[in-house]
């Protein structure tokens, strides 16, 4: 039995299971957001203002030792109002919208800005634009119980019973919806649901995990997630040492995720110009195999977040890396301008040092399933997930990090069995050098990095420095 | 607002709960940040509401809400019995939570400046001079400053009758200077990285670190490294200054001790401890000089972790968590106390905010001072790297094996300290680590360094611990592993 993540399509599941409160009475105690950001903008005697305003709903099932031993829902608000005064600015925060609390925001950020030193970078605001549309919010998601939930929990917990296994992980679902408008004539609006189940079933020397998330609660499928988890701990018992040292890898698309995800910041056209990019010096030069294309893709079908940035520009589609040739980077207007390039819309609310980042990065794949890497493999190393990942070296991008919950070796073109999980100090520069096989991309969810649609990937020379105790 | 904390209480029990607590905390926020002679960030933040955590059906529930209004804390403790309600289609057993006396106090964490008292203006004129004296220095690329300040003031009341109030405030402030040459980035942090130096205080911590003071050196620090030999591979004696040595036992003993690890409650996401309940008291986790406390009290000094009550009302306490060298004592809750036995909990619940279920957290978590004076620590080591300041942080999900890099290293030949060594890394597995200490420098080389960034839960949560430390000395460290080809 191959522990890789099983190719046939994933079952969905029963959509009734959820259904038992889907009305639209999910919104009841939410905020009305346009109202609050009318009366901020009213308020302020500002050069200009902008208000972000957003609610959250979201709640939590946590679940272990075959029970659930936290439950949590939060309702909250978050309210922030930036202001300009001739060239200089500032933002203030709050999650009260009685009259006196807004005034309060409101002066604050005028307080803060006014004892500034002009900003000679600070752009006008932006005048209102146009946005794609995205469909990222399902009544379905938004409207499961806690009752939808724990009955989930239920049934893998009472499977892990069965086959004397012990279940632990989280079943979330929750909504946000936000305003962004300003002076000027902007106003964006967003709205999104999430669901997403993780669960790690453990045995006595062994370990095995799954995660999986959406807009779409439809989409999870906690049985067969657990199942997959639970298959990877039962192939994975008795873990054999083995010597660290160069290895070909399989990662599965979660440990592609967690490891690709430290690039993002390096795309950011700030990050060059403070020359703290690995990028710095290498834009348009060979860096990667040529295997390797990477875009910003906020429209793609597995994608999520707002299709505008932090000061209501629409996100474009950007082609980072083309190829294994970094080609572009992204840009907030200030450093657009700093920078003689094109906004493309992925600034950070201001004021920031940081200035944008792609948050929606897309990889190029192909068709190879993790079986048949495996298969293709005549010594290597399966890796499901992994954990604890940082930063060594900025410029050669190395990275340290450990396996974790379900780490196999490969011999001959098989599972021989689970193994010790091993450190890894690699750099993201040879590793998408030497990529041999790529697999279908999806979305994957990790725990090191925000979601992206990434790979499997094969990747040979693969460096693990030593080995733990399980 | 203590009022709301009580309404909630008192509907969570009229609604079937049979223990019940609540948190209404307000929370006051300003952070800074310059970056080469520009200001970054400037912002000011506030954050009111109430947590209702309860037991009802014999499992757990806890709901949040930011409508302080009557209407809306009944409704927010009807949730949390209804989602305790339904925690119970999965539980295997009634929650017990060990036995606690109920408290009515106010307790507050001393300091002199308030710092949102005071002006805006003059904390970026602070940073900002010390970004000037950073880019001064030729080969410096980016000179970055910050500082946050958070006032916490919280009302907490229980079914047992327990009415708290308290209030923290937090100041942190810092500096980095980086150096982008040839194929290289290095960067000087002071006084620490990820933030400078964080503690229960006033603004008068800021004003202490002299930030413009060490701003230069710094600069030059970054630009040396450049220059500086490379850290070699393999097995040495080390010394860790108290930053690196504070989150050394921030990963290798802080973690591993808290019981819900243990007990697997972290299991899918933060991991679980190789602390087996079987080793308390028996494991040797460190050699006979290691002693090492888990201390909330004030008396142990205004760390991040110092607190009058924990958030679920059990008074700070100071736990022996290394004693001689062998493993005595883990970081506990209510629940997980009970739950191994213990008589009462180690008072180590902390939350992130009012919208967030108290969890196990470190408090100030210590290596106590020992005898060695610094200078002869130095003078009685024959070869070794003194490593400073950490840059990277990385230990496996049951906190055996970990890895640490550092911003700078200074080699140590023949008792006296010599070259600059840059990109200086080590690891090792955490017993047989804390086993090759034999020597620590005393009280005054001891500083109780704040870690304002540790993340922990789902939803995560940050929070911030305390370590205190003063150099300390190991022996046969693999080193250098980190930067091997």
């Amino acid at each position: 039995m191959s522990p890789a993540r099983k190719s046939k399509k994933p079952r969905r599941a029963a959509k009734s299971v959820y259904h038992s409160h889907a009305s639209e009475d999910f919104r009841v105690g939410l905020p009305d957001l346009r109202e609050i950001a009318a009366r901020v903008l009213k308020l302020s005697d500002a050069d200009e203002t902008e208000v972000d305003v957003g609610a959250v709903s979201d709640a939590l099932t946590r679940f272990a030792n075959n029970t659930i031993h936290q439950h949590v829902a939060e309702q909250n608000l978050a309210l922030s109002v930036r202001v300009v005064f001739d060239g200089r600015t500032a933002r203030a925060s709050t999650n009260k919208t009685d009259e006196e609390s807004l005034r309060r925001v409101v002066n604050a950020a005028s307080s803060l800005a006014r004892v500034q030193q002009k900003n000679p970078d600070l752009l006008p605001m932006p005048k209102q634009q146009k946005y794609q549309k995205v469909r990222r919010f399902y009544p379905i998601t938004a409207a499961a119980s806690a009752a939808d939930r724990a009955r989930a929990v239920a049934r893998v917990c009472a499977t892990a019973e069965k086959t004397k296994q012990t279940a632990a992980g989280i079943f979330t679902t929750g909504l946000t919806e936000s305003i962004l408008a300003n002076s000027r004539g902007l106003f964006a609006h967003y709205e999104q649901t999430r669901a997403e189940f993780s669960i790690t079933i453990l045995e006595k020397d062994s370990s095995g995990w799954a995660k999986s998330n959406s807009p779409n609660l439809v989409e999870i499928d906690p049985e067969a997630l657990a199942e997959s988890a639970s298959e990877k701990a039962v192939a994975s018992r008795a873990p054999r040492e083995i010597e660290p040292g160069h290895y070909t890898v399989i990662l599965e698309p979660p440990a592609v995720l967690d490891l690709v995800g430290f690039l993002f910041y390096d795309f950011a056209g700030t990050a060059v110009l403070d020359q703290r990019s690995l990028f710095t010096g290498r834009m348009g030069k060979k860096l990667f195999g040529e295997n390797i294309s990477i875009w910003d893709d906020v429209y793609h079908p597995l994608q999520l977040g707002a299709p505008y940035d932090g000061e209501g520009i629409a996100r474009e589609k950007v082609q980072l890396v083309d190829r294994g040739v970094p080609r572009n980077l992204v840009y907030a207007r200030a450093t657009a301008k700093k920078m003689k390039a094109r906004p493309t819309g992925h600034g950070f609310s201001l004021p920031n040092e940081y200035g944008e980042a792609p948050m929606n990065l897309v990889f190029a794949g192909g068709k190879a399933t993790v079986d048949e890497m495996v298969l293709s493999t005549e010594r290597g190393v399966l890796v499901t997930r992994l954990w604890y990942i940082r930063e060594v070296d900025p410029y050669q991008k190395i990275l340290t990090g450990m396996t974790r919950d379900g780490t196999f070796l490969i011999e001959k073109g098989r599972i021989a069995g689970g193994i010790r999980n091993f450190r890894f100090n690699q750099s993201m520069i040879k590793m998408l050098s030497n990529v041999e096989m790529l697999g279908v991309p999806v979305r994957a969810a990790g725990e090191e990095s925000f979601e992206m649609v990434v790979p499997a990937m094969k990747v040979r020379d693969f460096h693990f420095s030593e080995v733990t105790k399980f | 607002m203590h009022d709301w904390a009580q309404i909630a209480v008192g509907t969570a029990l009229v609604r079937g709960a049979t223990y019940a607590d609540a948190r209404v905390m307000d929370i006051r926020q300003r952070d800074i940040s310059t970056k080469n002679g520009a200001i970054g960030t400037v912002a000011e933040s506030e954050s009111l509401g109430i947590g209702v955590r309860v037991i009802a059906s014999g499992a757990w529930g806890f709901a949040a809400t930011d409508r302080l209004t009557c209407e809306g804390v009944q409704a927010c403790a009807a949730e949390a019995v209804s989602i305790a309600k339904a925690s119970a289609l999965a539980k295997t057993h009634n929650v017990v939570l060990a036995p606690e006396q109920a408290y009515e106090d106010t307790w507050q964490s001393p300091f002199i400046k308030d710092p949102f008292r005071i002006p805006v203006e003059r904390q970026i004129d602070l940073l900002l001079a010390a970004d000037k004296e950073m880019r001064k220095v030729k080969g410096v690329t980016l000179a970055e400053g910050s500082m946050s300040f958070r006032r916490i003031e919280q009302f907490f009341a229980s079914s047992i009758g327990s009415a708290i109030h308290q209030v923290k405030m937090l100041s942190g402030a810092g500096i980095v200077a980086t150096s982008f040459a040839e194929k290289e980035i290095q960067k000087r942090s002071y006084p620490n990285s990820f933030g400078g130096q964080h503690m229960e205080s006033g603004y008068e911590l800021v004003e202490s670190l002299d930030l413009a003071g060490n701003a230069g050196r710094v600069g030059e620090e970054s630009v040396a490294l450049h220059s500086a030999a490379q850290c070699p591979e393999g097995t040495s004696t080390i010394i860790l200054e108290s930053a690196q040595l504070g989150l050394q036992i921030h990963e290798s003993v802080g973690h591993p001790i808290e019981l819900d690890r243990v007990l697997g409650q972290e299991a899918n996401f933060a991991g679980m401890s190789f602390l087996t309940i079987d080793k308390l008291r028996k494991l040797r986790y460190g050699s006979e000089i290691v002693n090492v406390v888990a201390d909330a009290r004030l008396e142990h000094g205004p760390g991040l972790g110092t607190f009058g009550y924990d958030d679920e009302g059990v008074p700070a306490q100071c736990t022996p968590i290394i004693s001689n060298g062998l493993f005595t004592g883990y970081l506990s809750n209510r629940e997980s106390a009970a739950a191994i036995g213990e008589k009462r909990s180690g008072g180590t619940m902390r939350t992130e905010s009012w919208n967030r279920l108290p969890i196990i957290r470190m408090t100030n978590v210590s290596l106590l001072p020992g005898t060695w004076k610094y200078d002869d620590l130095i003078a009685d080591t024959d070869d070794a790297i003194l490593m400073e300041t950490n840059r990277s942080w990385s230990i496996d999900d049951r906190r055996y094996h970990f890895q640490f890099s550092t911003e700078i290293g200074w080699e140590i030949k023949g008792g006296k300290k010599g070259r600059m060594i840059k990109n200086p890394s080590y690891s090792g597995i955490t017993t047989e680590f804390w086993n090759s200490c034999d020597a620590i420098c005393p009280r005054d080389y001891l500083t109780l360094r704040g870690t304002p960034n540790c993340g922990k839960g789902q939803p995560m949560q940050t929070m911030g611990t305390g370590h205190g430390a003063a150099p300390s000395r190991f022996r046969n460290i693999k080193i250098g592993v980190a930067f091997a080809k």
